[in-house]
């Protein structure tokens, strides 16, 4: 086996753990959770994401193409910026059918932690449908909210909260989630 | 004596309870109160002697004395005089009291008690007296009994009887509270389910922090617990049995969240937000039939739906209009009739057992508030403010709330605060860790 295919082998086993469980905050415990991580790796353990030059990886993905987009205060309106990062993923979607999304939706600190569940669900849905109409098949493509749970940054200022009203679209191997 | 003192005091407790609003006579529960002005409170002496060890009792009976001097002064309606400022000693329950000697040093009402212990088995028995006319209070003497594991409800249950012969208002302290205990850092936060006494002590963990668990909330009879779990890695309303921690998952629609869970007044309906394609609407879920009902049909958010305590309607939050705002609906369900008019955002309405306010969460201009308003919306009243101050909980009498308050910043951590109906008496409740989410159990059987 060229050590190509037992990397591809690594980022299948990590994924059907991922689908196991979408939940990567809890499942994993602090260990898994800890730090907040690269730009492009959400706060997760970026082992086993593959090279990023190489451009069917996980990391490839969420470096180069972009893994997330921004929104403004209790929207979920895809800014344009946001169709620009969410049709490339579309792109990258379709040519790596390997590949199965779970997106989370996040809110920043300041509204009610249920109201900001529902936001962070509002969000994710935007994104999802807006794959699905760049010709994503739905059954490849998952939500989560986490709500205000999962700040990937932590001052209280605007500074951070435009960084934590976000999704996230997370990949994992297979083709449907 | 007892009128005029009994009558005084309610008059400072209208004050207290009141609404605000120089010279306003109220009709309220009862017979018109004359609420004179706002202002200061003036705490009403007291005195509560060791109570006596009638046997076996140990540090029961100084433990017991304590408990009940913390809950009465912790309301901020009574201060005790220590015993070093007492004249007299009570000697035995049934000795004679020496009135004069507590009237020397002012104590509008002494408390004596005596505890035995016989095994595993605990007795407590108390009596309240008005000092001034040196009569019990009428049925402000009782006898409790228990285990001896079960001691500080003892005391809770003689303080629950004094407060409430003294203000009229029902007891609280005889009470558990479910919270969201909290570690790790903002980004990675651990979360299990606690329950505790109403003021902090006896803590037990109910979970543990593997899954996000948030917003627990008792059954009214206190023996189950709802909650919000990513334990199937999707956030599921999940029910809890107290006694033997089992555990299910209430609604298991693949490709939907469920959360923001309360019970109906009977135990037997749940209310909850479902989303399914980004837009979260309210059902009702019946516990025996299994029956899903929804309730609210629109594109917006609409969440955190509570119960009036007769169970004809529901107070929920949403944000049709842009701005999320607070509506009552029939339990049927409905469009609903908005009662939130003021400027910024209001969330987390819940429905006072007493049914006569609505408590809720209110943004305004990087601010958090916690507040209660009539349940028509009129008369709003913001009793906090913080940098985040969200999700209130009734104590069973209806007249204080606990919630949760959030400090800013990476290091920012929570913590749970409780506060009267007035706005008076801010304090925090103290817990092992940061600590989040409080919901008050009813008073314990």
């Amino acid at each position: 086996m060229s050590l190509a295919a037992k990397s591809l082998l690594l980022i299948a086993v990590l994924g059907l753990a991922a689908c196991n469980n979408p939940d990567r905050y809890g499942a994993g415990g602090p260990g898994g959770a800890g730090g907040p991580g690269g730009a492009g790796a959400g706060g997760i353990d970026t082992t086993g994401l593959g090279d990023p030059n190489n451009p069917t990886s996980i990391a490839y993905f969420n470096q180069r193409v972009g893994d997330r987009v921004l929104f403004a205060v209790d929207q979920s309106t895809l800014s344009p910026e946001a169709r620009t990062v969410l049709t490339a993923q579309a792109q990258w979607l379709l040519q790596n059918p390997g590949y199965a999304a779970i997106i989370e939706g996040h809110a920043d600190e300041q509204g009610t932690r249920e109201y900001n569940l529902a936001l962070g669900a509002r969000r994710a849905a935007a994104v999802q449908n807006f794959l699905i109409s760049q010709g994503i098949p739905a059954n490849r493509l998952r939500t989560i909210s986490y709500g205000k749970e999962r700040p990937i940054e932590v001052c209280s200022t605007e500074a951070c909260y435009s960084q934590n009203r976000r999704s996230v679209t997370v990949l994992s191997a297979g083709a449907g989630v | 004596m007892i009128r005029p003192m009994r009558t005084a005091f309610a008059a400072l407790l209208a004050l207290a309870l009141g609404l605000g609003g120089a010279a306003a006579v109220m009709a309220q529960n009862g017979p018109p109160r004359i609420v004179i002005e706002p202002g200061v409170i003036e705490p009403m002496p007291i005195a509560v002697p060791t109570f006596i060890d009638e046997g076996g009792a140990g540090d029961y009976a100084r433990e017991i004395s304590r408990v009940v001097i913390s809950d009465l002064e912790g309301t901020g309606f009574f201060r005790t005089i220590g015993e070093e400022a007492h004249i007299s000693r009570v000697t035995g329950f049934d000795a004679p009291v020496a009135f004069e000697d507590w009237k020397a040093i002012n104590a509008q009402v002494l408390v004596t008690g005596a505890v035995s212990v016989s095994g595993d088995r605990i007795s407590v028995k108390f009596r309240a007296y008005d000092v001034f006319n040196g009569q019990v209070l009428e049925g402000a003497a009782l006898q409790f009994a228990g285990t001896t594991q079960g001691w500080r409800r003892m005391a809770h249950k003689v303080a629950d009887v004094v407060y409430s012969k003294i203000t009229g208002e029902g007891g609280y302290f005889d009470s558990r509270v479910v919270f969201v205990s909290e570690s790790g850092p903002k980004n990675a936060r651990l979360k299990r389910l606690a329950v505790m006494d109403y003021d902090g002590a006896n803590v037990a963990y109910l979970t543990d922090s593997s899954s996000i668990v948030l917003a627990p909330r008792f059954s009214p009879t206190g023996d189950r617990i709802l909650y919000t779990s990513y334990e199937s890695g999707f956030p599921r309303i999940t029910l809890m049995d107290v006694g033997t921690l089992s555990r299910q998952s209430l609604d298991e629609q693949p490709g939907t969240m469920t959360f923001a869970p309360r019970f109906s007044p009977d135990g037997n309906t749940v209310v909850f937000s479902l989303e399914r394609g980004g837009n979260s609407d309210i059902y009702a879920l019946s516990l025996s039939s299994g029956q899903l009902t929804q309730l609210t049909n629109a594109p917006s958010i609409e969440t955190a739906p509570s119960f009036s305590p007769d169970g004809s309607q529901i107070v929920f939050e949403s944000d049709r209009t842009g701005v999320p705002q607070i509506y009552v609906m029939p339990a049927s369900g409905g469009e609903g009739t908005r009662i939130s008019g003021g400027a910024g955002r209001y969330g987390t309405p819940v429905w006072s057992p007493r049914g006569d306010y609505i408590a809720f969460t209110k943004q305004n201009e990087g601010r958090f508030h916690i507040g209660v308003m009539r349940t028509d919306g009129s008369e709003e009243r913001l009793l906090t403010a913080s940098f985040l101050d969200e999700g209130p909980t009734w104590a069973p009498n209806g007249r204080v709330l606990m919630f949760t308050r959030e400090t800013s910043g990476a290091g920012g951590q929570a913590t749970l605060w409780s506060v009267d109906i007035t706005g008076r008496n801010l304090k925090q409740i103290p817990t092992d860790g940061p600590a989040s989410d409080p919901a008050w159990s009813p008073l314990l059987p």
